[in-house]
């Protein structure tokens, strides 16, 4: 592939970002609709309650009101679960418990949040106005809050469906043969882990409107989707019965997801659900408030690990036992995640020939938990590398000099590890090299000794992370109980003018697969950026998607947009043959251009697309009109994207307060299309782990299940001045098995951070007799930790 | 929020005259904080009296060798003023760290004064600058002014319309700001006047207080090592999930430490 200054390898600038910084962004909330009505949600503000009974009979004599409705309603017309699409089977091969999820709750509420009634009026304040004149009669509950004792005897219960809250108990790898490995250790390394749970905040809160054309009978759903064709794939074929050719979803332009946009929500769903009831549109955005409350929350395990070590410190086995929350109902993918996306990654860069994880699910009454950026390979990180580096600190060998010895060796790929992935390719020394090299690491102990001599305690951490993205051969997910295809799809449509539409599954949401993208085309096909516009987000118009998450949108979507461009330039190639009068084996096309081989005989795309769209001077008879060639692409593998991250930090021990002083990732994520926008997605993904290490932390009142940090001021955001700048660069070793090369750099950040952060945390307490910090480390749990090891010091 | 009737005000007296005799009338200074508790259907006011158009109620001026600042003065106007930053440089910073600039251009002196946010700035350098809150009826001592959680000496329909900051010797606030608002979780303002030495601590307790114990041992001796083993206790401290009331009452003293070093510069 040529470099053009625009092709693939070029910092090109966000073409998405004029529209967006100059607010002609078109969100959901923005649609502008005929005769709009708005719903309001009333929610439970108990964490569990019976509905003993709901009074709307004043609410309804509100003004503006226009309907309401209840689960009473709801129930009467059969409105089906939402559902979980990934089957998780336990230990004796039985699929996880799956209790009912109605859209309103019916006699039950299991979260404060829970969906009790929709109103339906004129404006938005109405509705909400009329919300407040509902009378529910709670009859208030004993709530399970408190993950750590959401299984014991004598919990409150959350479904009955799923005696003592366990939604399923899940192995991998054998155990026996594990125990064994730690009975002939010469050391083992244990840890308990609380991996904090996080609410993802999305810049833009999620959005819904409907609208249904009782003339068609045709559903449309606005909705602020990361993967508008999935959703109307479970709105249609499992929740509300409409038949998919009926139901059509856009996603426009969306202000971010992390994942919490790929789920089915109630919300959305009840707005379909109504539209035709009220037959006017009716439009729903979540208040800040209730994003906090509703949006799928993520990560929130407590784990307790063990490493098993012999004299040298190669890792014979590890051994980890997970409690996982689900919260109250099972959220879309919510069960795959401490599965299938956590404990097949507790290999990491490792040659651990032994594992075994027991992973036991539990429902609680907070809100339902699911994938969150990164979604099980950060809690997998978190787990590994913050047990490497104790097992370093412990046996007193360099962190980074034990990870060198068990790392995976180059050689040794495609690797197979002992929970199920076949690594494809990777080289991680070079990578950790680099780091150490980058971040000093040499000089490091000259920088704690300055530090300690004004009054600072300097600390410097590792994480050498793995992931398994670009989800990924449907087959194997079909094994593991996933129930959807996991291919992309991409149709690429010339015009007679030679300009060219991309039409993809994938969903941006903040990504700039605008840019992306089209530099893909623009290498390919030498068409030049500005003649090339990205469409996706619509069910009428773009091609059966998958949408975007796990980091697939470029491994998966941007290796079929290549097939689609293989075929025009296949299909090119006949017509290029025939006004060239030459045979098509000896066409080449190169720099957008098909010419004969050995000649100076040429001919540009844009003619031959002309020729096809105007074809009079034509192979009619062996190639049909036009040129517009689509692609599904189902890729052979997962992308293993990998690399490590060294953070350094320094801590004031008389407040707490901790400063990341230098942060470097050294990441590789085979060729990239675009560094500018990779680096912006480090940046994120680093600032997201930073959060979750240092800042972030959903809390519920233990005893009411009341969401304390139910607002910014009290959930803490990272901001631009909690990061230093940071110092990124890369190792390639291109993907072999898609036809960029390429694999995905989405999450990484977010998945090796909080173990770095928190591995220099507890570096820089180490010399107080401190082994562990809980996270985040928040100024409080730092202080709290250090007085900790003072009165243990002192007795 | 719920429906109110909106009045502009031209001066103070105009304000007083719109909020008379409506007992659900509030005044609006920048709105940053009745706007969001509006949002969120906290408060049901009949009518709002929006100060922003009251001319009298804005400005700095140099006063009496100290500073007297207008109720409707904004965070920023109060950080940047050349007048603030040299008669009482630590006040100026004080503003100057309150929430961000969208804040700081938005929110007032009065507004934050009359709220008595336990979590706020300014209280702290009211009460341990000796400050005066004139009001449309009368000036009110600091000492007098602070009553409890969100309470003020202020009665029914009476506006703040300045606060007169003596000048100090030194003085110096430091604060810890709480990670997710970025309020004060202890902030401690120490100034040495003329009439003595005074320590005021906000966002440790239910309101701004003075530590007396600080107070006398910083008169005779302003250095920070002179308050070293001064423990404030923790009865009747905040705790949350920032802070426990013990982490409190140590950031308290930590602060008040760094704000005499911070002074003595
Ligand atoms: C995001 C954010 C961050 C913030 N961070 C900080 C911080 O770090 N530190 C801090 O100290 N503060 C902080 N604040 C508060 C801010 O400083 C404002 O000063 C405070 O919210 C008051 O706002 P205002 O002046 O606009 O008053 P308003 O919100 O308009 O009024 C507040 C109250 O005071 C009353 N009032 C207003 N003016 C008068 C008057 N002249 N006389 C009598 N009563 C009056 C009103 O009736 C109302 O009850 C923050 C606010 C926000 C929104």
């Amino acid at each position: 592939m040529t470099a053009a200054p625009t092709g693939i390898g070029a910092r090109v600038k966000r073409t998405e970002d004029q529209r967006f910084l100059t607010g002609r962004g078109r969100y959901v909330d923005d649609l502008a609709l005929a005769r709009p009505t708005y719903a309001y949600f009333l929610r439970s503000p108990h964490a569990h309650a019976k509905i003993r009974s709901i009074d709307t009979a004043a609410a309804a004599a509100m003004p503006g009101v226009v309907r309401i409705f209840t689960g009473k309603d709801t129930a009467e017309a059969k409105v089906g679960s939402l559902i979980c699409g990934w089957v998780v089977k336990d230990k004796d091969g039985n699929p996880h418990k799956a209790p009912g999820h109605p859209p309103i709750a019916i006699d039950t509420v299991r979260y404060v949040g829970d969906t009790v009634a929709m109103v339906v009026a004129e404006t938005a304040s109405q509705a909400r106005d009329a919300a407040e004149a509902i009378k529910v009669d709670y009859q208030v509950q004993p709530a399970c809050v408190d993950l750590a004792r959401a299984l014991d005897k004598g919990a409150a219960q959350v479904h009955p469906e799923a005696p003592g809250n366990l939604c399923y108990d899940w192995e991998i790898g054998v155990k026996a043969d594990v125990e064994a490995a730690f009975a002939k250790a010469a050391h083992v390394t244990k840890l308990d882990l609380v991996n904090n749970r996080l609410i993802p905040n999305a810049m833009e809160p999620r959005a819904a409107a409907a609208d249904y054309d009782a003339g068609t009978g045709q559903y449309t759903l606005w909705s602020t989707s990361q993967n508008p064709h999935v959703l109307r794939l479970i709105l249609s074929a499992f929740v509300l019965g409409i038949p998919e050719h009926k139901l059509r979803v856009v996603a426009p332009d969306v202000g971010g997801g992390f994942g919490s946009k790929i789920f089915c929500y109630a919300d959305e769903t009840l707005v379909v659900w109504a539209a035709p009831r009220v037959g006017r549109p009716i439009k729903w955005t979540a208040e800040r408030n209730e994003s906090f409350q509703t949006d799928a929350h993520g990560r929130d395990h407590v784990t307790h690990a063990e490493l098993a070590l012999d004299k040298d410190g190669k890792f014979l086995a590890l051994k980890v036992e997970t409690i996982a929350n689900m919260g109250s109902y099972l959220s879309t993918f919510s069960t795959a995640v401490p599965t299938y996306l956590y404990a097949t990654l507790l290999a990491g860069q490792y040659t651990t020939p032994l594992i075994y994880a027991n992973v036991k699910a539990a429902f609680t009454h907070t809100a339902p938990v699911d994938a969150y950026r990164g979604a099980g390979r950060p809690e997998a990180t978190f787990v590994i590398e913050s047990i490497v580096s104790k097992a370093a600190a412990e046996l007193k060998i360099d962190p980074a000099e034990l990870r060198r010895r068990n790392f995976i060796p180059s050689t040794a790929f495609p690797y197979q590890t002992p929970v199920a992935l076949q690594y494809d390719s990777g080289n991680y020394p070079p990578i950790i090299d680099e780091a150490t090299k980058v971040s000093d690491y040499k000089g490091f102990e000259g920088r704690r000794a300055e530090a300690k001599s004004r009054g600072k305690l300097r600390g410097i951490g590792f994480s050498s992370y793995i992931e398994a993205c670009g989800l990924a051969p449907s087959q194997v997910i079909g094994q593991l109980g996933g129930g959807v295809g996991q291919w992309e799809a991409a149709q690429i449509r010339f015009n007679p003018t030679g300009n060219v539409q991309v039409l993809t599954g994938s969903h941006s949401h903040g990504q700039g697969h605008e840019t992306t993208f089209a530099q893909i085309v623009s290498d390919k096909l030498g068409v030049p950026l500005e003649q090339i516009e990205v469409v996706h987000g619509d069910t009428a118009t773009t091609p059966f998607g998958m949408g975007s998450y796990g980091s697939r949108s470029l491994a998966v979507g941007g290796s079929a947009i290549m097939k689609a461009a293989d075929k025009i330039i296949a299909k090119g190639k006949k017509i290029a043959a025939h006004l060239l009068e030459a045979s098509v084996a000896d066409i080449a096309f190169e720099n957008g251009t098909f010419k004969v081989a050995g000649t100076d005989k040429a001919v540009p795309l844009g003619q031959v697309v002309f020729a096809a769209y105007v074809p009079h001077n034509y192979p009619i008879t062996e190639v049909e009109p036009g040129m517009d060639e689509n692609a599904f692409y189902d890729p052979a593998n997962f992308v293993y994207p990998a690399g490590t991250q060294v953070c350094e930090v320094e801590i004031d021990p008389e407040t707490g307060t901790t400063e990341i002083v230098s942060f470097t990732a050294i990441d590789d994520f085979g060729n990239i299309i675009n560094p500018m926008i990779v680096e912006g997605q480090v940046h994120g993904g680093i600032v997201q782990g930073v959060g979750q290490a240092l800042l972030e932390n959903a809390v519920y009142d233990k005893s009411s299940g009341q969401l304390i940090s139910g607002s910014f001021m009290d959930y803490t955001m990272p901001r631009a001045d909690d990061v230093p700048s940071f110092k990124v660069g890369y190792k390639v070793t291109p993907c072999p098995h898609n036809p960029l090369g390429v694999k995905g750099c989405g999450e990484a950040g977010a998945i090796a951070a909080p173990a770095a952060v928190m591995n220099a945390v507890r570096d820089a307490l180490g010399p107080l007799g401190v082994r562990d910090v809980p996270m985040p480390a928040t100024p409080l749990a730092v202080w709290q930790t250090i007085q900790g090891a003072q009165r243990k010091a002192a007795e | 929020m719920y429906d109110f009737a909106y009045h502009r005000a031209k001066s103070a007296a105009d304000a007083t005259a719109l909020l008379k005799g409506k007992s659900e009338g509030r005044a609006m200074a920048g709105g940053m904080t009745l706007i969001p508790t509006l949002k969120q259907r906290l408060a049901r006011p009949s009518d709002v009296v929006d100060l922003a158009g009251a001319k009298d109620l804005a400005g700095i001026k140099a006063e009496g060798g100290g500073l007297t600042i207008g109720a409707m003065t904004r965070h920023g106007a109060v950080a940047t003023s050349t007048e603030v930053k040299s008669t009482i440089p630590a006040l100026a910073s004080l503003a100057g760290h309150i929430g961000d600039p969208q804040v700081r251009n938005r929110g007032t002196i009065g507004g934050s004064v009359a709220n008595n946010d336990p979590a706020a700035d300014y209280p702290a350098a009211v009460l341990a600058l000796g400050a005066t809150i004139n009001t449309t009826t009368r000036k009110i001592a600091a000492d007098q002014f602070f009553k409890g959680l969100f309470e003020t000496a202020l009665g029914e329909g009476e506006l703040i319309t300045s606060i007169s900051f003596p000048k100090p010797e030194k003085a110096a606030y430091v604060k810890f700001p709480n990670p997710a608002s970025r309020y004060a979780m202890v902030g401690v303002f120490v100034a040495k006047t003329a009439g003595g030495v005074r320590v005021a601590v906000t966002g440790a307790g239910p309101g701004v207080f003075r530590v007396k114990a600080m107070e006398d041992a910083l008169a005779k001796n302003f250095s920070s090592a002179a308050i070293k083993d001064i423990k404030v206790p923790t009865d009747g401290l905040n705790s949350d999930i920032h802070g426990s009331a013990e982490y409190r009452a140590h950031l308290v003293g930590v602060m008040a430490r760094r704000a005499v070093d911070a002074a003595s510069k």
